[in-house]
């Protein structure tokens, strides 16, 4: 089994009296080629579980497979290598770095991976185009608008053979159309094979997603089935 | 949805024939709102008895019958689209479920909540699909951006709702004894 896979995950901070749940026996199956949104309230633990799926923290009990594979089994090491070669994270604030220009921001996970520079620089030009950023490639984060950083973040997090990608408020405080053009980015990846998971508020944005799970105190509570065809808005039962 | 206006602005375009006009208004508000063939010739009827658009003939169910705009239509189009819809609440049959479900005994309202708020994603998931489907026609994204923001304000209205209720729930936990409320009732004019 690829992709990610969480079963009866739970995670709690403190302990006893302060015990604090931040998920409960969450289980959760992203397969390649699909986006899933969650959903939730703030404090509904939606970024907690992003973080575990990242394998940034570990889960108190249950699960967490990458690919397969256990997180609770791996060395550390394993773990910060398949962070560097598997999974493709893209944050609220983006985390680019000024001092660098956008091919070098992109080209930067696999350099720092190893891969030699020419190769690392290919690569970074592929993800780039595919953002429609490939013009922009030599400018600095500061030189480029809100929503050609939001690319370039996007073109970082998929650069490589990156097969799993995770988002939380990907789109920041884009505008809505150029928020959406993040998104369209976010699932067309997600269409050529990758496994994405996106946090966000934003029913729009989860719109995009091929699934949405809805999360409540620490607790899957809720996901969509698949969405109904725009017949069915035609005929004229869609509406609410 | 002003079905009047709109016929008459595609009017502004040049004469056209009833059918045509049915045509183009599904085709240029994304389909969204399906027309019956009677509704387009009633209303042009009632636009020509207005004076607002002419015919080049009196005979009524020739099917090849020109409407053309008149001066008095240009000026209604000019001024309807210039004119800011109702500001009377419409009546929303979400809001006023849930408004009668925090009345009924015995209901889990946050499960109430949640199968609507399901339900709304799933809604803005298939408009989302034609926006994705119909990239270069800005037509249809400007249709689906209405829906989409029309059902998410009801989302985050769903979510603030849940909230609220959640938080007058652990007060009333903490003091059981309840204060008279201080809100003035006051009624809102419903349309429909």
């Amino acid at each position: 089994m690829t992709g990610i896979a969480l079963e009866g995950v739970f995670k709690t901070y403190g302990s006893n009296a302060n015990e604090v749940h931040a998920l409960h026996n969450v289980d959760l199956v992203v397969a390649p080629g699909e986006l899933v949104a969650v959903m939730g309230a703030s404090g509904s633990g939606k970024s907690t579980l992003l973080t575990i799926a990242g394998t940034l923290e570990d889960a108190t009990q249950g699960t967490v497979r990458i690919n397969g594979r256990p997180v609770a089994d791996m060395s550390k090491n394993e773990r910060a290598r398949l962070r560097r070669q598997s999974i493709g994270y893209v944050f609220q604030d983006l985390n680019l770095l000024a001092g660098l220009t956008a091919v070098e921001n992109v080209s930067l996970p696999l350099e720092l991976d190893g891969v030699r520079f020419k190769d690392a620089r290919r690569d970074a030009m592929v993800a780039l185009e595919r953002m429609g950023m490939e013009g922009r490639a030599d400018r600095f984060p500061d030189q480029l608008s809100g929503g050609e950083r939001q690319r370039v973040a996007v073109a970082r997090s998929v650069v490589g053979q990156r097969d799993v990608l995770l988002a939380d408020e990907p789109t920041g405080a884009l505008d809505s159309v150029n928020g959406e053009g993040v998104m369209r980015l976010l699932r067309a990846a997600c269409q050529d094979g990758v496994a994405g998971m996106v946090v966000t508020h934003d029913a729009q944005l989860a719109s995009w997603a091929h699934r949405v799970v809805f999360l409540r105190d620490g607790r899957v509570v809720d996901q969509t089935v698949s969405a109904p065809g725009v017949e069915s808005l035609l005929a004229g039962d869609g509406l609410p | 949805m002003s079905v009047r206006h709109a016929l008459l602005a595609l009017l502004t375009e040049g004469p056209k024939i009833g059918l045509r006009l049915r045509e183009e208004f599904e085709e240029r508000t994304g389909e969204v709102w399906p027309l019956n063939v009677g509704q387009v010739y009633t209303t042009l009827q009632r636009l020509e008895r207005d004076g607002l658009i002419e015919s080049n003939s009196d005979d009524n169910d020739s099917p090849h019958k020109d409407y053309r705009i008149t001066g008095e239509g240009r000026q209604e189009v000019e001024n309807w689209l210039r004119t800011p819809p109702s500001a009377i609440p419409p009546r929303d049959d979400l809001v006023i479920k849930v408004l009668v479900a925090v009345g009924v005994p015995g209901v889990d309202l946050p499960a109430v909540l949640q199968t609507h708020r399901r339900r709304l994603v799933e809604l803005m998931q298939t408009y989302t699909r034609m926006k994705e489907d119909a990239l270069d026609d800005v037509r249809i994204a400007l249709v689906v951006d209405a829906e989409l923001f029309r059902l998410d304000a009801l989302m985050r209205w769903l979510d603030a709702a849940d909230v609220r209720m959640r938080s007058m729930g652990e007060a009333a936990a903490v003091s059981s004894a309840s204060t008279p409320s201080v809100v003035t009732r006051r009624s809102i004019k419903v349309v429909g």
